[in-house]
């Protein structure tokens, strides 16, 4: 019978240093795949490995001999003995392991539920297996609903929907407020993770310019380098608020460096043309009032936290519809697997039956003389008929069964009655 | 699809009666709903906004909805009717009105956003709606537009009005309060155009805006006496 067995450990069962061992670039994945193919037991194989995480889909006949034979292989790759690498890995088989490489193709077991990165990193995967043709029928159907079932998720639920990170939670709201952000003008005040996090995000949706200004100018100049942009003075910021359109700031001054009066009198240089403050900066820089004012909003480190978190929490319960979806995927999966099992033994009963048919056939044929063509055509539809006739209740008998525990016994029980396990291939019943 | 019907309904009874379907005020309110639909669906064309249509549609339905209960009359055809001012007036007006009244959903659609924003607590809405410039500039576009029309629609009124009572202006109340809409309007424009208003002063005025050009397509007629009344318009005394 043949399992399908997951081996592998992510950023939950073991540290980065020994996940960093079992990276598999392109320089010696084909050697890793053709070590793999060579393992006795194994009939397909997938190799999963990404920064989070790094695991083996198999099929095979002898679970647990492959289970050993791949574990060891490991051991030697890692140079990880084997007591050690044990511990750190997980082992599912058949419907648990079907389920695993569901949930991590739509993104259900990564460490930020949701991030789009890691079905395109399934699908290479997928792509170096078939490379080296370590993928067939099992394999093939199952990175198939994987892809579907991923696609289902994205698209169905709102797992991947809203921004689950402080600076990229900033950019979405700024594309709320001016819809596009092309020709837009940002500029940031002061450095700092998250803000130079959040320019690039910025810079990334095409925004028109950026500037850049810092208490220390050499600093300024430095980051507007990084970012193509421009540096200006600290003192020029407030002439520069009529031109741009979204302002960052995350300094370290113990005093705002925006003031609402400042803000005010800008509004009617501007026109009223929306502005849109970031301040990740604690102490704040912008005065909070500045949100009062009409056509300017602003957006402080504790407001884009709550953001975040109720994204987070949105996420897990969007997680929970997506869970079920997989259960439903698992399911499905499974009946098409036990299909499977059943397939060999109604091919094995047709084969029997069309050979007994076709020897008797030429027999009776071969003694009755004198029948014209149309007649032989007839003699054959007759043993063609009764032959089909005769399979027809025992094969959909099997086909009923797929789904339940008796299937076994059925198949066992088949294979007997109809001694379809021997080998005398002269088919000459005795 | 929905819209196509209607239209082919219409050009029909525009051929029956030899006059714009829009005498009466059943007549007239379908006549509304049908150029709200069509103001939506121009404007889709150029913002690609659907949720607008979910804000639009039910406006529409339910004036359609009004209009199928009250009861058809029909009405004593004269000359004025037959003259090609009149369709180009009610069509400008109507088709004025129905942007205005997208220009009002557009105000609505930007204050819940705006709100939610402001208040930081992104509800339902948040992600439906679009963007508060994409609103504002719908918002713009409609006032612009509507605008335009309404001066066409009042012009060729005169103009009827000169065939039909031989004045341009007679001081009908429907008359004074189109003026009122049509100086709020005005107003509105310039703020935008000349002061910069924009965002939530711009989006309350053109649904208070709004609020008066619905008195003076509904409350007028029932409130005021004068020839623009449906029902004097029925007994002809006043034309």
């Amino acid at each position: 019978m043949i399992t399908i067995v997951t081996i592998g450990m992510n950023h939950e069962t073991a540290p980065v240093e020994l996940r960093e061992r079992f990276v598999f670039a392109d320089h010696n994945i084909d050697d890793v795949m053709n070590d793999i193919r060579a393992i006795k037991d194994i009939k397909e194989s997938l190799l999963l490995s990404t920064c989070n995480r790094f695991e083996m889909l198999l099929t095979t006949e002898k679970g647990n001999d492959a289970k050993e034979s791949v574990i060891g292989f490991l051991s030697r790759f890692s140079g990880i003995p084997t007591q050690e690498l044990e511990p750190t890995l997980y082992v599912y088989e058949n419907h648990e392991a079907i389920r695993h490489i569901f949930r991590v193709g739509a993104s259900l077991d990564s460490m930020v539920v949701g991030e789009p990165q890691i079905l395109g990193q399934v699908k290479d995967a997928y792509r170096t297996a078939l490379e080296h043709k370590s993928s067939s029928v099992i394999l093939n159907r199952l990175m198939h609903k994987t892809f579907a079932l991923a696609k289902k998720i994205r698209t169905e639920t709102d797992i991947a929907d809203s921004p689950v990170s402080i600076s990229f939670a900033a950019v979405e709201l700024a594309k709320k407020i001016f819809g596009d952000l092309k020709g837009k003008k940002a500029l940031l005040i002061g450095a700092g993770e998250m803000a130079e996090l959040a320019a690039t995000y910025l810079l990334s949706n095409q925004i028109n310019r950026l500037l850049v200004a810092n208490r220390t100018f050499a600093k300024a100049v430095e980051l507007a380098d990084q970012f193509r942009g421009t540096a200006i003075s600290i003192d020029e910021i407030a002439q520069q608020l009529q031109e741009v359109d979204i302002v960052i700031s995350s300094t370290a001054s113990s005093e705002p460096v925006i003031l609402e009066r400042q803000v005010k009198d800008t509004m009617r240089a501007r026109k009223n043309r929306p502005l849109f403050f970031i301040d990740i900066a604690v102490p704040r820089d912008v005065e909070p009032h500045v949100n009062r004012i009409e056509n300017v909003f602003l957006y402080d480190i504790d407001d884009l936290k709550g953001i975040v978190d109720s994204n987070i929490d949105k996420r897990k319960k969007e997680a929970v519809k997506a869970e079920r979806m997989v259960d439903e995927a698992v399911i499905k999966f499974t009946q098409w697997l036990k299909t499977l099992e059943v397939v060999p033994t109604i091919v094995a009963l047709q084969d029997k039956c069309e050979k007994i048919r076709q020897i008797e056939l030429k027999k009776t044929l071969s003694s009755l003389d004198g029948l014209s063509d149309s007649q032989k055509k007839d003699v054959e539809n007759l043993t063609l008929s009764i032959t089909k006739k005769i399979l027809n209740n025992p094969i959909l008998f099997l086909k009923r069964k797929q789904d339940r525990d008796s299937q076994n016994l059925y198949l066992d029980v088949a294979r007997k009655l109809f001694d379809l396990d021997s080998n005398n291939d002269d088919s000459e019943p005795k | 699809m929905g819209f196509i019907i209607n239209s082919m309904y219409l050009a029909f009874a525009y051929h029956k009666l030899g006059a714009i379907p829009a005498l009466n005020f059943k007549a007239s309110l379908s006549f509304f709903a049908w150029t709200i639909i069509a103001a939506y669906l121009l404007f889709q064309l150029k913002f690609r906004i659907m949720v607008l249509g979910s804000f639009a549609v039910p406006f529409s339905a339910f004036l359609m909805l009004i209009s199928s209960t009250m009861p058809i009359s029909t009405i004593a055809m004269r000359p004025v009717f037959k003259s090609l001012w009149l369709p180009l007036h009610v069509i400008a007006a109507l088709l004025g009105d129905a942007i205005f009244a997208i220009a009002c959903i557009a105000g609505v659609m930007y204050l819940i956003q705006e709100r939610q924003i402001k208040t930081k607590r992104l509800g339902a809405f948040y992600s439906r709606l679009p963007s508060l410039n994409i609103l504002d500039s719908i918002n713009y576009y409609a006032i612009s537009y509507g605008f335009l029309l309404l001066t066409i629609g009042m012009i060729t009124g005169s103009i009827v009005a000169q065939g039909a009572h031989g004045s341009y202006w007679r001081w009908d109340p429907k008359e004074v309060w189109s003026m009122i809409t049509w100086l709020c309007y005005a107003v509105l424009l310039h703020q935008r155009m000349a002061i910069g208003w924009r965002g939530r002063r711009s989006a309350l005025m053109s649904i208070g805006c709004f609020l008066v050009l619905i008195f003076t397509f509904v409350g007028v007629n029932f409130l005021m006496e004068g020839y623009h009344s449906f029902e004097s318009l029925r007994g002809g005394s006043s034309l």
